[in-house]
C-alpha cells in the first residue's frame, strides 16, 4: 500500500511516499534552518505562506522520486494535530484536496505518532510494545506505546523542551542557531564536570515528568556572570556539564520507567536522539539492563513526511480514516 | 505596580492572582530577558484561570492554547519571530477575536503587534531567585 503523506506542523514543509508503513520510496523536506543560519538566530520562518508556496511542488517530487504516478497512490495521510494551526491547516486541506482529487481514504496522523513510527522505518522488526522517548525542540514525552495507535503519555516537561534547553544555552555561549550541533561538538572537548549544574528534578506528583528550564537558567546565569567578572567562561566545559546533566536526566527517566514497566525495548525519537552524549549514555545504561535500544537515523528524526506515512499505515489499519471535514488542531492528547 | 518575587512558586502565585481580574479580549505583553520567569508567570495565570493543564513553553510551538478553563488562554512565545510583520503568518489577528486572554513572551520582538490597550510585564532577574515584576496598565495596577 503506497501512502503519499504530509507534514507542515511548524517549521517544515514535507512530503513523502511511504510502501506498507515500512519502506521510504521518497521523503522531500523544505526547510527553513538555513535562513536561520544565516540570520544568526531569530528569524523569519514558520510561515504558513511558504508552505503553502512549496508543498505542492514537494509532492510532485515526493511522486517523482518514487517513481511513481498519481495512479499508484492507495492513500493520503497528513499531520492534523498537534501544531501551528495555519501552518497544520496547509498540509490538512492539502491532503484532503489530493485525496479527494485521487478519489483515496484520507488518515489524519498525530505528529508525536508520526515521530514515534520514524522507528519503524529504521527498524523493519521493531514492534509494539515498546517505550519511547521523544525528545526535540518543541517535546521532551516519554510514552508507553502498548500498540501502534494505542499510546499513553507516562511523563513529560513540565517547562522546556530539552531541545529548548540545548539551543538557548548556545545562545547565550555565542554558539549560534540551532544550538543543538555546537552545543555537541564543542561538548567533546570539555570537562562534563568543569560545571556543577542543577539535576532539573520534579518532585511533586509523576516521578516520570521533567524539567529543564532550570538548568537553562543557570547556564544563563554562568554565562551572565562570566561577562561581568570578565571571567573566561570555559565554553567546552560548560557544553559537556549541560550534555552530561540533559542526558542523565532523559536517560535516568527512560530507564526507570523501562524497569517499573518491564519493558525490553527502548526506542527514542525526535532531533535531540542526535546528540552525541544522549546516544552513548543509552547505549550504555541499555547495554548495562539487557534492553534493546532502537534510534532512528538523524535524517528521520527531526520533522519529515515519511514518519507521517510510516504511522499512516497502522492508522488505516485500525480504521482511522477521516472524511472532508477533517480539522486541524493545535493541541491533541496522544 | 512592581512586585518582587523570590522563588519560581511566588511567581506562579503572582500571576494567578493577576489572571483572576482579567477580561476577555485582554492582552498581557511580557517583557524579559531568558530566565526571567514569563513561563513561570504565564503557568500560575493558567491556574488562576482555572485551568490545569501542563502549561510548558511555546517558544517552538510559537502558540499553546489551553482550553479547559472558563475562557481559553492563548500563550504566545515571540522568541523565533523576526519582527511584527510576521504576525500574520502566525494567525495573530486571529487570536485576538477568540474571546480570551493572550498572553506574549518575548513581546520585545514584535513591538508593532500592541494597539497600547495592553497591559505590560516586565520581569527582570535582580538575584538567583529573585524577581522585580513590574506591571503597567489593566486592574492590578489602580
Ligand atoms: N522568583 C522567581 N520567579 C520565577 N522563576 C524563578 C524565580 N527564581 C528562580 N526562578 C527560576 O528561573 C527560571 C524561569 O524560567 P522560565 O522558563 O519561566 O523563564 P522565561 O522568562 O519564560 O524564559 P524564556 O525567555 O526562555 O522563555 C526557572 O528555572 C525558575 O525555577
Ligand atoms: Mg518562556
Amino acid at each position: 500500500m503506497n501512502i503519499l503523506a504530509f507534514e507542515s506542523s511548524c517549521d517544515e514543509t514535507a512530503a513523502a511516499v511511504v510502501a506498507d508503513g515500512r519502506t521510504i520510496l521518497s521523503n522531500e523536506i523544505f526547510s527553513q534552518v538555513a535562513l536561520h543560519e544565516i540570520y544568526g538566530g531569530v528569524v523569519p520562518e514558520i510561515a504558513a505562506r511558504s508552505h503553502l508556496e512549496v508543498i505542492s511542488l514537494l509532492a510532485d517530487r515526493a511522486l517523482e522520486k518514487a517513481g511513481l504516478a498519481r495512479a499508484d497512490i492507495d492513500a493520503v495521510a497528513c499531520t492534523y494535530a498537534p501544531g501551528l494551526i495555519g501552518a497544520v491547516l496547509v498540509g490538512v486541506n492539502f491532503a484532503k484536496s489530493a485525496a479527494l482529487a485521487l478519489d483515496k481514504p484520507l488518515i489524519p496522523v498525530h505528529h508525536i505518532r508520526g515521530h514515534i513510527a520514524a522507528n519503524y522505518l529504521a527498524y523493519p522488526d521493531l514492534e509494539p510494545p515498546f517505550l519511547c522517548l521523544a525528545i526535540s525542540g518543541g517535546n521532551t514525552m516519554l510514552v508507553d506505546v502498548r500498540g501502534y495507535t494505542d499510546m499513553r503519555i507516562l511523563g513529560q516537561t513540565r517547562d522546556d523542551a530539552a531541545g529548548e534547553c540545548f539551543d538557548k544555552s548556545a545562545r547565550v555561549m555565542g554558539l549560534g542557531y540551532p544550538g543543538g550541533k555546537p552545543i555537541d561538538d564543542l561538548s567533546k572537548q570539555g570537562d562534563d564536570r568543569a560545571y556543577d549544574l542543577p539535576r532539573p528534578a520534579v518532585n511533586d506528583g509523576n516521578p516520570y515528568d521533567m524539567s529543564f528550564s532550570g538548568l537553562k537558567t543557570a547556564v544563563v546565569n554562568i554565562a551572565h556572570h562570566a561577562q561581568q567578572t570578565d571571567e573566561a567562561l570555559d565554553k567546552p566545559g560548560l557544553a559537556a556539564s549541560l550534555c552530561r546533566a540533559v542526558s542523565e536526566t532523559l536517560v535516568g527517566r527512560t530507564m526507570d520507567a523501562a524497569k517499573a514497566l518491564g519493558y525490553r525495548s527502548i526506542a527514542v525519537a525526535g532531533g535531540v536522539a542526535a546528540n552525541s552524549r544522549i546516544r552513548a549514555d543509552f547505549e550504555a545504561a541499555c547495554r548495562k539492563a539487557g534492553r534493546t535500544l532502537y534510534v532512528p537515523p538523524l535524517r528521520l528524526c527531526g520533522d519529515n513526511a515519511a514518519m507521517i506515512g510510516a504511522q499512516g499505515y497502522y492508522e488505516y489499519l485500525a480504521g482511522h480514516i477521516a472524511g472532508p471535514d477533517l480539522n486541524a488542531y493545535a493541541t491533541m492528547e496522544i | 505596580m512592581t512586585y518582587t518575587t523570590h522563588s519560581e512558586s511566588g511567581t506562579e502565585a503572582l500571576g494567578a492572582e493577576f489572571a483572576k481580574t482579567l477580561p476577555a479580549g485582554a492582552v498581557v505583553a511580557l517583557y524579559g530577558d531568558l530566565g526571567c520567569g514569563k513561563t513561570a508567570f504565564v503557568r500560575g495565570m493558567a491556574r488562576g484561570m482555572g485551568i490545569d493543564c501542563v502549561v510548558n513553553s511555546p517558544t517552538f510551538t510559537i502558540v499553546n492554547e489551553y482550553l479547559g478553563g472558563e475562557m481559553p488562554l492563548f500563550h504566545f512565545d515571540m522568541y523565533r519571530l523576526g519582527g511584527a510583520d510576521e504576525l500574520y503568518d502566525i494567525g495573530w489577528e486571529d487570536y485576538l477575536g477568540r474571546g480570551g486572554v493572550c498572553a506574549v513572551e518575548w513581546s520585545e520582538n514584535v513591538p508593532g503587534a500592541f494597539e497600547g490597550d495592553e497591559i505590560a510585564v516586565r520581569f527582570e532577574k535582580t538575584g538567583e531567585n529573585d524577581r522585580t515584576i513590574t506591571i503597567e496598565g489593566g486592574p492590578l495596577t489602580c
